[in-house]
């Protein structure tokens, strides 16, 4: 795919998902973290990467409704549940945007160029790709453990996620089966045996990337000041949860 | 009964991994499905238990649509044994592994112990029946994955690929136990690439080429089938690859072709040398 989001440099985009990251992360205001979440989403429509977006969204619904149950059930107020679900959300957003945008390729020569050590970047690069396979692989133990009269949906809210035992099991260990066999495969092929590494490809920053480095600052800059000098105001949910503890 | 009525599947619209698939494999029935990579074998039979629904067509199990019913459901009846065992097992020990189907069928835990034992012993799992299944070598494994099928005693019993990682002798094991499970009256499905184990087996071969049925016949004559065969990205069996190599040779036409072949394959010929040896004798 290509799109101004995916030519631009991976450090760029790196440092413009940290921003948010950061940003995120400084507030538990509903309306402060719901504009974090909706300012990606021209970017996200420039990059054509609406619907993969809506998807990797749904895949983190699950989670949403998980911290904001757990945080009312350990009383924390609702309104401060809703914001570190939310949190999660435009968290979980930037990052997917980053990783819809930025190939393996381009996130490897990224992190060589920032002398990261070699085997760091490979390993990080190597986590990436290997993200479908074990995609392929967990829809494979979820059809195995079906086929073996293993109902998901059944049962109440321990019920269910006690039945995503049987498919994390195998999954992970799957996983390590293949990560200790593709360590030895690289073994065989004198993985690290040449300590100076020249690469074909190195990576210029464009006058849009600097823009981009430079937006993000301000922005982290802008929610800074926000952070400690606006007093946002909240929503108000008039709900009131009774004590469990 | 399974039965496939005008199935046609697709992933991503536009890229056909079935199309118009009719298949009648009768119960007790022994039947290898065969192909070259991706020609849909796996698709097809991951349909007999709901696992996928066909895009247009119907798949009947014992006459009922499987849309109409739920994996789990559909599940009791056909057992499906993935070609991976590793994509099943989870449990600390074999035992449990095997209980594990058998509780979520609903059964009871006395009735779950006998079928434990009774399949540990049938399999000779027993000296591993307290040993985590991760520990075990990959033919053991691949064991354990059918014996975890096999305990709820499904009444169609679905391979996928059986035969890879195993040596000859775990392979003859193999074919044996599914003489055994064929005589209980069982269906007994495979997917497979072992032209070898299939011409031994001989049951009736279904050959897929691109998602569609190009060949449906029994092994000796679909086997021996040079043209099919090749289609379907396969090799004869060696047996049969001999038969026609010697006919090349031109030898008289009475000793050898390529139709002694079949009849050897299909045990005519060897049944028919049998009752002649006695004959001979006297």
């Amino acid at each position: 795919m290509d799109s101004p989001i995916h030519r631009l440099d991976p450090r760029a985009k790196f440092i413009l998902t940290l921003g948010f990251f950061v940003a995120a992360l400084m507030f538990t205001n509903i309306i402060a973290l719901l504009v974090i979440f909706f300012i990606q989403v021209p970017g996200i429509l420039l990059a054509k990467s609406g619907k993969r977006w809506l998807r990797s969204l749904r895949g983190g619904l699950f989670l949403f409704i998980f911290i904001f149950v757990m945080n009312v059930i350990f009383l924390t107020p609702i309104v401060t549940s809703l914001g570190f679900a939310i949190r999660f959300l435009a968290i979980m957003s930037a990052f997917s945007f980053f990783f819809m945008t930025t190939s393996a390729d381009d996130l490897g020569l990224a992190l060589e160029q920032i002398h990261v050590p070699y085997s760091i970047s490979f390993t990080f690069t190597t986590a990436v790709r290997l993200v479908p396979t074990m995609a392929v692989d967990a829809q494979t133990v979820v059809d195995a453990q079906r086929s073996r009269g293993l109902e998901l949906d059944k049962g109440n809210f321990m019920k269910r996620i006690r039945n995503y035992v049987p498919i994390l099991i195998p999954l992970i260990i799957s996983a390590i089966r293949r990560s200790v066999e593709l360590a030895e495969a690289l073994e065989s092929r004198a993985f690290g045996a040449t300590e100076k590494r020249t690469p074909i490809v190195i990576l210029r920053m464009k006058a849009v990337d600097y823009l981009v480095i430079l937006a993000t600052f301000m922005g982290v800059g802008l929610a800074l000041y926000v952070y400690f000098k606006v007093p946002l105001p909240n929503l108000v949910i008039p709900i009131q949860i009774p004590r469990l503890f | 009964m399974i039965s496939t009525e005008n199935v046609s599947f697709h992933y991503t619209a536009g890229s056909e991994v079935l199309q118009n698939v009719n298949l009648e494999i009768k119960d007790g029935e022994f039947v290898a499905i065969m192909g070259e990579n991706g020609a849909g074998k796996t698709t097809l039979v991951k349909m007999f238990n709901g696992l996928l629904k066909p895009s247009e067509g119907a798949v009947l199990v014992d006459g009922v649509n499987t849309r109409e019913k739920s994996v789990a459901q559909l599940s009791r009846d056909v057992g499906l044994i993935f070609q991976n065992p590793d994509h099943q097992l989870f449990a600390e020990t074999v035992a449990e592994e095997l209980a594990f189907s058998l509780r979520n069928f609903g059964f009871k835990e006395d009735t779950i112990q006998k079928r434990v034992t009774s399949l540990l012993t049938t399999l000779d799992l027993k000296r591993y029946e307290k040993s985590p299944p991760f520990v075990l070598s990959g033919g053991e494994r691949k064991r354990v994955a059918l014996a975890a099928v096999l305990a709820w005693d499904p009444k169609h019993v679905v391979m996928d690929e059986p035969t890879i990682g195993q040596d000859y002798l775990q392979k003859d094991h193999l074919r044996n136990f599914i003489v055994q499970i064929i005589s209980q009256g069982k269906t007994v499905v495979i997917v497979t690439h072992d032209v070898e184990f299939v011409a031994e087996c001989k049951p009736r071969v279904v050959l897929l080429s691109r998602g569609k049925i190009i060949a449906d016949g029994p092994s000796a004559q679909i086997l021996t089938n040079e043209q099919v065969v090749e289609q379907a990205s396969l090799v004869m069996p060696q047996i049969a690859s001999l038969m026609k190599n010697l006919k090349n040779l031109n030898p008289p036409p009475n000793i050898i072709d390529a139709y002694s072949a079949r009849r050897f394959l299909s045990g005519k010929l060897k049944g028919e040398l049998e009752a002649r040896a006695p004959a001979q004798r006297r």
